[in-house]
């Protein structure tokens, strides 16, 4: 489960261009990380072609921090 | 210069005067291209003409879930979609008193609501590869107004207010979108005119002569190819000197 979210969080170091020490769980994406609101969408897109996913933009609106990513793909993800 | 080899266009409204000449001069400079309107036998002609590097798709742009299928469609014929030319456009002319409900939401819906959809539905994959050309075919009565024509002079001024709002939301993703406003062109759209309806455009058009497609077709080129990369959020005007703005 640990290897979701260091995925995610690599995703988020390398979409940002940020330290791997800011990405914490409850980083938020535009407050915390710098993101604008095209970033965020581009991190959904990063998010579902990495977990072969589909995030839904309802479920996309409410992830706004680092957790609520990896939260989100743990309890969506396939095994 | 403006070479298009190796990238892909979808064309709407293909079937049209101005269209047809869009697909054909893209083609020319090496893009494939992607065939769409509603006159699939017409689009099919376009397609043996063209001959190697051309798909059909037909589609409505009055239609939701079908404006959805040509633009995944497209992608799969193509692989990706680099340009996109909305060029899809109906009239429906009348005094605006007597300018009837359906006239007015009918231009709406496929001029300016389609093309909004479509451009919306292939934006993800340009987003991911960082380049994009979104190219859509306004009018010279967008800017200027034209009695008779209050709902497709309104869709009209709307893709440029559009255009403008994407073109900033998407340039740090390498995509542009920009407009062509075309003037008096001869295609079967204006041969309907009269005489003496062309004798007046005539008399407001310093070139003293209609616009021909290829002329349009040749700003859409220039806003699709790698040289414009700098070029967002305008409207290219093709009139003749028609109107300066």
């Amino acid at each position: 489960m640990s290897d979701i979210a260091e995925r995610v969080k690599k995703i988020v170091v390398e979409h940002l261009g940020v330290e791997a020490a800011q990405v914490k769980e409850d980083a938020k994406f535009i407050d915390d990380l710098g993101a604008d609101s095209l970033d965020t969408v581009e991190l959904v897109m990063a998010f579902e072609e990495e977990f072969a996913i589909e995030i839904p933009d309802d479920a996309a609106e409410k992830i706004q921090t680092v957790g609520d990513a990896i939260g989100f793909i743990k309890s969506n993800a396939k095994p | 210069m403006f070479d298009l080899n190796g990238k892909t266009a979808l064309v709407t409204g293909a079937s049209g005067g101005i269209g047809g000449a869009i697909a054909r001069a893209l083609h020319r400079q090496g893009a494939t291209v992607t065939l769409s309107g509603t006159r699939a036998e017409a689009l099919e002609q376009l397609k043996v003409s063209l001959g190697e590097r051309a798909h059909v798709v037909a589609a409505r742009m009055d239609d939701a879930p079908d404006i959805d299928r040509l633009a995944k469609e497209a992608e799969a014929a193509m692989g990706k979609l680099d340009i996109l030319v909305n060029n899809a456009g109906i009239t429906r002319d009348n005094i605006s008193m007597r300018m009837k409900d359906e006239e007015w939401e009918k231009v709406l819906q496929v001029n300016l609501t389609g093309t909004f959809r479509l451009t919306r539905a292939v934006m993800r994959g340009m987003m991911k590869r960082r380049f994009g050309r979104v190219i859509s075919i306004t009018s010279i009565v967008g800017v200027t107004g034209n009695p008779g024509q209050a709902n497709y002079a309104a869709a009209k001024a709307g893709l440029i207010g559009m255009s403008k709002s994407l073109a900033q939301e998407l340039a740090s993703r390498g995509i542009t979108v920009n407009c062509v406003a075309p003037g008096f062109i001869a295609t079967p759209m204006t041969d309907g005119l009269t005489d003496d309806q062309k004798k007046g455009i005539l008399a407001r058009v310093p070139a003293d002569r209609l616009g021909t497609p290829e002329e349009i077709a040749a700003g859409v080129v220039y806003l699709a190819s790698e040289e414009a990369a700098y070029v967002t959020g305008q409207t290219l005007h093709i009139n003749g000197g028609m109107a300066m703005i």
